[in-house]
């Protein structure tokens, strides 16, 4: 599984609960749960509360299972990273093993109980979700190709077409669309933060585009995909799924989204080693903070593309398109 | 959920391997064991909860 041998203590203080919920990543799990909801709500399909509720925590279990595979295997490169070497795995508060074990064990609880309880549409989709961030992204592309977080970023843009399929049981185009959202925005998110911790990635030995092309290459590729990927965002109030506060936010923040990446193209972002405060990621050198800018705002920007979407869902708004007479 | 976390094993016993004092292993393996409780009664629960979801309606459409 190792390139590498890794400086990971046997288990010593006894491992608390919060422990395995870490193994879970939380943070990710609530992007995930917020974006599923997003598709499912989006879909406008008659599905039970606690079955809709149920899929939701179905995708974000699936989520947590596949985290803990990834820190299983990954724990040989999270222990010499400044960002991953808390993680509970690589500072020796649970053993591999059992990271291992919880990864296997809720992947399977959780896409059997979507297919029983939801469908199995939406059950197959799941397992496809966890099988290509776990082996894949984690065990496979991570480790050998600077393209890793491009392609792997498929596993975190599904979780809206999920939502979808089990909501509608079908995953019409409006479904890719929100997929193709979070998929072409996932280079221009990893690149600027990998701009300012490429040290890191560096001494790990993990290929990210500015350790292998180098941080003007990185700066170039930033841009070109945002040039891409703001105009994508607004093709939802054009297919009948945003309306028009969604096709405002949509066209505002992208505004911004290009302004950030035209500033760190310009910038020297990546072009020297950045002593940060260890584990944090917003604390950066001058010369950085242009990415962290970016970094910062990407997040923002996703999340209140698909907050607009789903209060425009649960509010029953009509779509931009609806609003303009004879295009509907 | 793991023998290195059991407070009568010699590891542990010694304070485990340098890494100085940490969270108490009784009071660590009780929150463990409450959470993994917890986890169990809410699937359970859910699972009842979704069965009747599913199939009440066919229970109370059945020919009597």
């Amino acid at each position: 599984m190792a390139t590498m041998t890794p400086a990971i203590p046997a288990t010593a203080q006894p491992a608390r609960w919060q422990d395995y919920m870490q193994l879970l990543k939380p943070r990710v799990m609530s992007l995930v749960v917020f974006t599923g909801a997003t598709g499912l709500i989006c879909a406008d399909a008659p599905i039970h509360p606690l079955l809709g509720a149920v899929a939701i925590l179905c995708i974000a279990i699936g989520a947590g299972a596949s985290a803990a595979l990834n820190m299983w295997y990954d724990a040989d490169i999270d222990a010499l990273m400044r960002r991953t070497r808390g993680r509970p795995v690589p500072a020796g508060r649970v053993q591999g093993a059992e990271a291992l074990s919880m990864g296997v064990v809720l992947s399977l609880l959780s896409v059997m109980f979507m297919g029983v309880a939801v469908n199995w549409l939406a059950a197959g989709l799941l397992a496809f979700t966890i099988f290509f961030y776990a082996v894949v992204y984690s065990m496979w592309l991570k480790r050998s190709t600077a393209q890793n977080i491009v392609i792997g970023g498929l596993a975190g843009a599904l979780p809206p077409v999920i939502g979808w399929a089990a909501a509608a049981g079908e995953t019409p185009l409006n479904a890719w669309l929100l997929c193709a959202i979070i998929f072409m925005w996932t280079p221009p998110h990893f690149w600027a933060l990998a701009l300012y911790t490429s040290e890191d990635y560096e001494k790990a030995g993990v290929p990210m585009m500015p350790v292998v092309a180098g941080p003007a290459s990185t700066r170039r590729q930033i841009f070109i995909y945002s040039l891409l990927f703001t105009p994508l965002c607004l093709v939802p109030a054009f297919t009948g799924l945003g309306g028009t506060a969604y096709l405002a936010v949509a066209g505002l923040g992208g505004a911004v989204f290009l302004i950030l990446a035209w500033r760190v193209l310009r910038s020297a972002a990546g072009d020297s080693a950045d002593p940060r405060v260890d584990g944090r990621l917003y604390d950066v050198r001058a010369g950085a903070k242009d990415a962290r800018n970016l970094f910062a705002f990407s997040i923002l920007y996703l999340s209140l593309l698909f907050a607009t979407l789903l209060i425009e869902g649960l509010l029953g708004a009509p779509s931009f398109m609806n609003l303009i007479p004879g295009a509907a | 959920m793991s023998d290195a976390n059991d407070p009568q094993s010699p590891q542990n016993a010694t304070g485990g391997a340098g890494q100085g004092p940490g969270p108490d292993p009784m009071k660590a393996k009780r929150g463990r064991n409450i959470a993994l409780a917890l986890g169990l009664v809410g699937f359970a629960v859910l699972v009842f909860l979704v069965t009747v979801v599913r199939l009440g309606a066919n229970i109370l459409d059945r020919p009597l």
